[in-house]
């Protein structure tokens, strides 16, 4: 079994940092299991965890009065769930629900915090790096909300 | 020189491009809440042979005409199989369209995906909402002689885990012919267990050799055109990316005006066109 | 060696009965509700003896002349195209068969609409070079590619026309700039039967008549026509040259069609969009627009479907709808198209200019919109009867051509 350190390089969202500063940041993290139906946080709960997925897959859902959530997004084994850690109040604006045995490192928000603010440059890495993570995920939701599926009158 | 000056008289009639040819709605399947599938004969017997990509003009008595891509096998032309969308007037129509109706036909027409002509490399099929059926002849082909090609990957986006179409295909394709098949969907339900997202967030996950990749994208114009960015981006040439483009089409051949993209006759020189062609004319509006 | 001969004004009554007895419909210029219009004519008393006409954007008018010119006008209102390309045909019919679930379809014919009797064969009698070029044009487009229009075909081949050189031509006419007259040339734009030359000086009113085929050859023959004289040909050739000099417009055509596909996004656009009120003359009377859409049209029994294909226009506000919208919703789009296509993508898709130089459109747009002033002001030149200007900027990097126009097999 990996030990997250020996994991991190791996991972899409890490390529590129070198050793030390994986060294670091891995500092903040432990490895942590959600089963399916399992939440890991929910909207409006306070901010302050990093995800890296493993394995198995995350629903982020919005809840509505009538009918069931909608899911807005999934996230799957080599994606990265949450922002918000990065941004005050650090407050979580949706659910995020683990729909299969899942596997993935938790990271600290306060902990990476921390860090960035004590070496700007590592702070500038990892920003450049969420950064990137919420582009795509506004350039899918703005074309999304096109509905181009569907049937216009 | 045209052949009008001084012709014969008697000689061999000009084929008339505009006349239909009676078809028999042998099946219908409704695939799903707007979108139903019809398997048709012609009723004189003569099987219409057609390349994947490929559209013929289909008309319902009394309503009206429209273009819709064949989306059977190549290789069954005794079955002509059309999967239809409500939209309108003529299309709900052929949508209710029950066994025993007859239909008008015309075609096939328009130029088709050439699939072969991604033999001995990696073939890419992306789709987005109907989309997935003027490419499910092309899919067909590639499964007739899937050892001709390297890896094969479906990308389909759908609007919800409902409108996701030939659910049995999907499974098949991956299960007995090694497609990768990846589905999204914009937006999930509760009990959905796959992807929720736009269908060009697949791409990355996607295994292929960009340099020697055919690339086929089929779907509303706006995903082609933000599919195509990004597998041109990934270093598919452009050349080797064909996208189906539509416009309004009332004649089908190429007589009637309609269906220009500035030079293209979308009927004769299209659907399918290539990147580099389309590129300049998809990025400006209202051409 | 060109076959020239010389008829007076009997022998063009002559020639025009012979083509009636012939069994041709003979179309010609009639004045008819103060313009120049194609009809049925049976004779010279039909045509418009004595008639000019002045014409300018947004302008038209007939004038008396002091002579008895029988041509002395420039274009009419109309030109060839509604003869084999009619605003309404009847593509088919469809009925229900008797166990209600099938139709049978049977192709429309000329019999099926009004007016049988004054149907083909047309004889047209007083074409103008320009108008046979865009004859031309059409049979390339209609008739010369993959797919034919069977029902055009039919009319054409079995036309027999004779054009008329001009003499007099009007304020918009700019043939010239695009290469298409004033005289009809035998190799340029659809073939003629016979060419006429109208000669009036010193009272002699006679024709010049070059020959186009042995079909107009032997008609000739029939209603028994002299070789020209040599005093006569140069007197045909003068009536060219004047013509030549007296354009009303200049289309300056070098580089044209990727001045156009660079002009794009051009601010030209929403200047003339400005003006348009996109109400179609202009692609009524263009000798070479051919957009056509379809109706079904059924009886209340829903028992019988006959599918027309009726004219249509790029300037029509559902023109280029498809499910979810219109393409082209803004007048600077649609005349963006109108334009472009018609001097640009024209040549990519068939091989020539769309543009005759005849004039309609400038003649007949009630906004007095001038294509040749448009295109003037999309290359930056104030107007477009001025000299040489500067050499093209460069264009957008052409795409290839798309499918080029095949010969019918023959």
């Amino acid at each position: 079994m990996q030990t997250i350190e020996q994991y991190l390089p791996e991972h899409p969202f890490f390529a590129g940092l070198g050793e030390d500063v994986i060294a670091l940041v891995a500092g903040c993290a432990v490895n942590t299991h959600f089963r399916p139906g399992e939440h890991l946080f929910r909207e409006g709960e306070r901010a302050d965890t990093f995800y890296v997925i493993r394995h198995g897959r995350i629903s982020l859902e919005v809840r509505t009065p009538a009918g069931p959530p909608v899911v807005v997004d999934s996230a799957h084994a080599d994606d990265v769930v949450g922002w918000s850690w990065l941004v005050p109040p650090y407050r979580w604006l949706f659910d995020a629900r683990a729909t299969e045995e899942t596997s993935a490192i938790a990271f600290d928000g306060a902990c990476l915090r921390g860090k960035c603010e004590a070496d700007p440059a590592i702070g500038y890495a990892l920003l450049q790096r969420v950064v990137r993570v919420m582009s795509d995920r506004l350039q899918s939701a703005r074309v999304r909300l096109l509905d181009l599926y569907g049937v216009r009158a | 020189m045209t052949a009008l000056t001084d012709r014969d008289r008697g000689a061999a009639p000009v084929p008339d491009p505009f006349l239909p040819r009676p078809f028999v709605v042998r099946a219908t399947r409704q695939d799903t809440r707007d979108t139903h599938t019809l398997e048709l004969e012609p009723v004189d017997g003569e099987p219409l042979g057609f390349a994947a990509g490929q559209f013929t003009m289909m008309h319902a008595f009394g309503a009206g005409e429209v273009p819709i891509s064949i989306s059977g096998d190549p290789a069954r032309p005794e079955v002509l199989v059309h999967t239809i969308r409500d939209v309108g007037a003529v299309t709900r129509a052929l949508v209710h369209a029950q066994p025993g109706t007859v239909l008008g036909i015309r075609g096939p027409f328009g130029t088709g995906w050439q699939v072969s002509s991604g033999r001995h490399g990696d073939v890419l099929f992306m789709a987005g909402g109907i989309g997935l059926a003027p490419l499910r002849p092309a899919i067909l082909e590639v499964c007739a002689a899937r050892g001709d090609f390297g890896q094969v990957s479906l990308l389909y986006g759908a609007r919800t885990p409902e409108d996701i179409l030939f659910g049995e295909d999907l499974l098949g394709w991956a299960g007995d012919h090694g497609i990768d098949v990846q589905v999204t969907v914009d937006n999930g339900q509760h009990a959905w267990r796959g992807r929720v997202g736009l269908v060009t967030q697949l791409i990355d996950r996607a295994r292929f050799a960009p340099a020697s990749t055919l690339a086929l994208i089929c779907g509303p114009e706006v995903m082609m055109r933000y599919a195509a960015l990004a597998l041109a981006d990934r270093g598919i040439p452009k050349t080797r990316l064909r996208l189906s483009m539509e416009r309004n089409m009332k004649c089908g051949v190429g007589l009637c005006g309609h269906c220009q993209l500035r030079e293209f006759l979308l009927c004769v020189d299209g659907p399918v066109l290539t990147y580099d062609r389309l590129e300049p004319l998809m990025s400006r509006v209202e051409l | 060696m060109v076959d020239t001969r010389l008829i007076d004004l009997g022998g063009l009554q002559a020639l025009i009965d012979a083509l009636r007895s012939r069994g041709y419909t003979v179309i010609g210029p009639t004045v008819r509700s103060g313009a120049i219009v194609n009809a049925p004519i049976s004779g010279l008393d039909d045509l418009p003896r004595g008639w000019g006409d002045e014409q300018d954007a947004a302008h038209y008018r007939l004038r008396r002349r002091d002579d008895d010119r029988l041509f002395g006008f420039a274009a009419g209102a109309q030109s060839a195209k509604p003869v084999f390309f009619p605003a309404d045909e009847l593509l088919w019919r469809a009925r229900r068969t008797t166990d209600g679930e099938g139709y049978a379809v049977r192709p429309g014919h000329d019999d099926d609409g009004p007016a049988a009797e004054d149907g083909p064969p047309y004889a047209l009698i007083g074409v103008r070079s320009c108008d046979l070029s865009a004859v031309g044009i059409h049979d390339t487009v209609l008739a010369g590619r993959g797919f034919v229009d069977a029902h055009y075909a039919g009319r054409r081949a079995e036309a027999f026309v004779v054009a008329v050189a001009c003499s007099d031509p009007s304020g918009t006419c700019f043939c010239v700039s695009m290469a298409t007259g004033p005289k009809p040339e035998s190799g340029r734009g659809a073939p003629f039967d016979l060419s006429l030359t109208e000669l009036i000086d010193g009272g002699d009113h006679r024709f010049v008549v070059e020959v186009g085929s042995e079909r107009g050859a032997a008609v000739l023959d029939e209603i028994v026509a002299a070789p020209a004289a040599p005093a006569d040909l140069e007197a045909a050739d003068h009536v060219t040259e004047q013509a030549i000099q007296r354009m009303g417009r200049r289309l300056d055509t070098d580089g044209i069609k990727d001045l156009l596909y660079a002009s794009v996004d051009s601010p030209q656009w929403d200047d003339v969009a400005s003006r348009c009120l996109s109400c179609t003359n202009c692609t009524m009377v263009c000798p070479t627009c051919f957009c056509t859409s379809v109706e079904d049209v059924t009886d209340l029994t829903g028992s019988t479907d006959d599918r027309h294909r009726v004219w249509d226009s790029c300037f029509n506000a559902d023109f280029s709808y498809i499910h979810g919208g219109t393409v082209r919703e803004s007048t600077r789009s649609r005349y963006r198209q109108w334009m472009t296509h018609k001097l640009a993508s024209w040549h990519d898709q068939f091989g020539s200019s769309g543009c005759v130089g005849c004039g309609r459109c400038v003649t007949w747009c009630p906004a007095a919109i001038d294509i040749t002033a448009e295109a003037a002001a999309l290359r930056g030149a104030p107007g477009s009867n001025l000299p040489e200007h500067d050499p093209l900027r460069a264009g957008t990097g052409e795409a290839p051509s798309p499918s080029t126009p095949t010969p019918p097999a023959e």
